[in-house]
C-alpha cells in the first residue's frame, strides 16, 4: 500500500522551508518573512501523521536554530508546541474548508509569535520589531496556495508510483 | 483510510500524548538555558554550524549569481567611467597613504622615545559577508571565512566608515560576528575632541548606540566624534565608531546619557576588514630573569592578560 509520499518530497520541502528562512530579503521586509517551515510542518502533520510527529518538529526546529542563529532550542520549542496543537486538533482541521483551515493556521502562527515573544522576554534578547506581527498574516494568505500546491505534488507522485 | 478512528481523547490518551510534549519542551528549555548562560551552547553551536553551512551557501547563491550577471552585463562605457574614477581615487589615496606612512613612522619613533608599552601591531584581512539574513532580533552577520583562513574569535571588524563589531564564533569555513549595535555588545571609546573615555553600548537598533553614566561635568556635546580608545586591547585605537546625536540627563538626574549614530555602514556592505591586535614582542623578549625578579615579571604578564580579558563584551549581568 502506497499511502506515503517519498522522503524526497517531504524532507526536500522542509529543507526548502529552511532555505527561505535565511534567504536574503531587503531590510524592512525581512522581519515580516512568513514562517514557511512551520506551514510545511503543519501540512505534513495533517497529511502524513505516521511519519511526521513531535520528533520531526523538534529536529527541524533545532536545525533551524543552527541555520538562523537563534537561541539554540528556541525554534525547536516553538515548533514542538505548534506540532502538538496540530496533532490535537488534527481531526477537525482536516475537514475544515480551505479558508477556515487557513484562519486556523493563521491563529496557530499568531500563537507561535506569542510563544516567541515570551521566550525572548525571558531570555532578555529584547522585543522583536513590530513587523514580525505581519508574518502570521502572510502565513494565513499563503496557506491555501501552499496546501493546493503540495496536494498536487503529492497526488501526482502517487499516480506515478502507484 | 486508517486514521479516521480518532475518538474523543480519553484521559490515558491525553496523558500519553502530553508526555512526549513535556519531554521535548524540557530538552528545548535545557538547550536554551545552556546556550544563553553557559559555555556549552557556544561550543555545540561551533561544532554543529558545519551542518548549517550548506544551507547558508545555497541561500546566498541567488544573490551571488545576481551579482555575477550584473557584473557581466555592465556596459563598456560604465566600466570605463568606473575605471577612470577608481584610478583618480587611487591616486588621491596613495598620496594620502604616503602621508600616513610618514605619520606612522613618526608615531612609532615617538612611541619608542616614550618607551611605549602599547606596542600593538595591526594585521588586517579583507573578508566577504555571506549574504544571509540571520535572526533580525540579534544583530549579527555571517562572514565568508573561518578558522581555515586564520579568522579568530575576538578579531575586530571594520569598514571604510569605522568599527563594525567583532568576531564571536568561528567555524571551519565561516564565522559569526557581533555588530556594534547588538544589545550584548559594548566598546570602549574616546571623544576625539576632548579625550573623554566612555563605553558605548549597543541598543538592538542599527542606527543607535547608547553611552550611559557620563558625569555631569564631562566635556561631550552633539556632533562629537567617538573613536576607539584601544583600552582592553581588543579594538585597535583610533578608529571612528560613532557621532554623538544627543546628550541628555538620565532618569536619576545624576548622570548624563548620550545617544550616538554609528559611522560604519552596518546594514548593508559586501566586504569587511578583520583586524587583529597582536602584541609585539611577546615571544621574543629578553631571556627569563633570575628567580628573585620572577614575581615582578609575573605581575606585568598578569596585567597584560587582565587588560586583554577585560575585553569588550561585558557579561549581560554587568550591564544591568
Amino acid at each position: 500500500m502506497n499511502r506515503g509520499v517519498s522522503a524526497w518530497v517531504l524532507y526536500g520541502s522542509l529543507f526548502f522551508g529552511l532555505l527561505v528562512m535565511v534567504l536574503p530579503l531587503p531590510a524592512g521586509i525581512d522581519v515580516a518573512r512568513p514562517y514557511l517551515l512551520a506551514l510545511l510542518l503543519v501540512y505534513w502533520l495533517l497529511e502524513c501523521p505516521h511519519r511526521v510527529g513531535l520528533g520531526t518538529a523538534f529536529l527541524a526546529g533545532l536545525v533551524a536554530d543552527l541555520a538562523s542563529g537563534t537561541l539554540l532550542g528556541e525554534q525547536a520549542m516553538r515548533l514542538v508546541i505548534l506540532a502538538f496543537l496540530v496533532q490535537r486538533f488534527r481531526a477537525r482541521l482536516r475537514f475544515f474548508p480551505l479558508w477556515q483551515q487557513a484562519a486556523a493556521v493563521g491563529a496557530l502562527l499568531l500563537n507561535d509569535r506569542l510563544v516567541a515573544l515570551v521566550i525572548h522576554a525571558v531570555a532578555g534578547i529584547g522585543l522583536p520589531h513590530w513587523g514580525t506581527w505581519v508574518s502570521p498574516l502572510l502565513g494565513f494568505a499563503l496557506w491555501p496556495w501552499l496546501f493546493l500546491l503540495l496536494d498536487e505534488l503529492r497526488l501526482r507522485q502517487r499516480e506515478r508510483t502507484g | 483510510m486508517a486514521y479516521t478512528g480518532n475518538p474523543a481523547p480519553r484521559l490515558s490518551d491525553s496523558a500519553a500524548g502530553t508526555l512526549p510534549l513535556l519531554a521535548y519542551l524540557a530538552i528545548a528549555l535545557v538547550l536554551m538555558v545552556a546556550d544563553s548562560r553557559g559555555d556549552f551552547g557556544a561550543k555545540a553551536r561551533a561544532q554543529l554550524s558545519l551542518a548549517a553551512e550548506p544551507v547558508w551557501w545555497l541561500a546566498s547563491a541567488p544573490s551571488r549569481i545576481g551579482r555575477t550577471v550584473r557584473e557581466n552585463i555592465a556596459s563598456r562605457s560604465s566600466l570605463q567611467d568606473e575605471n577612470l574614477r577608481l584610478r583618480r581615487e587611487l591616486e588621491v589615496n596613495t598620496a594620502r597613504l604616503h602621508r600616513l606612512l610618514a605619520v606612522a613612522e613618526e608615531n612609532q619613533r615617538l612611541r619608542e622615545l616614550l618607551g611605549g608599552t602599547r606596542g600593538y601591531r595591526l594585521q588586517a584581512r579583507l573578508v566577504g559577508i555571506l549574504d544571509v539574513d540571520l535572526d533580525p532580533s540579534r544583530q549579527r552577520i555571517l562572514l565568508d571565512a573561518g578558522r581555515d583562513s586564520g579568522v579568530e574569535v575576538g578579531q575586530a571588524m571594520i569598514d571604510a566608515g569605522g568599527v563594525l563589531g567583532q568576531v564571536i564564533e568561528v567555524g571551519p569555513r565561516s564565522a559569526t560576528a557581533l555588530l556594534l549595535t547588538d544589545p550584548d555588545h559594548a566598546v570602549p571609546v574616546q571623544v576625539a575632541r576632548s579625550g573623554l573615555r566612555l563605553i558605548a553600548f549597543g541598543t538592538g537598533r542599527a542606527d543607535r548606540l547608547l553611552l550611559p553614566n557620563i558625569p555631569q561635568s564631562a566635556d561631550i556635546r552633539p556632533g562629537d566624534r567617538l573613536v576607539t580608545s584601544g583600552i582592553g586591547g581588543r579594538f585597535p585605537a583610533g578608529f571612528p565608531v560613532a557621532v554623538v546625536d544627543e546628550v541628555r540627563p538620565d532618569e536619576s538626574g545624576l548622570f548624563m546619557l548620550a545617544e550616538a549614530r554609528p559611522t560604519a555602514r552596518l546594514d548593508r556592505g559586501v566586504e569587511v576588514l578583520l583586524v587583529a591586535n597582536t602584541l609585539e614582542g611577546v615571544d621574543d623578549g629578553p631571556p627569563l630573569p633570575p628567580p628573585p625578579a620572577d614575581e615582578t615579571a609575573d605581575e606585568t604578564a598578569d596585567e597584560a592578560a587582565d587588560e586583554a580579558a577585560a575585553g569588550n563584551t561585558l557579561p549581560p549581568e554587568a550591564r544591568r
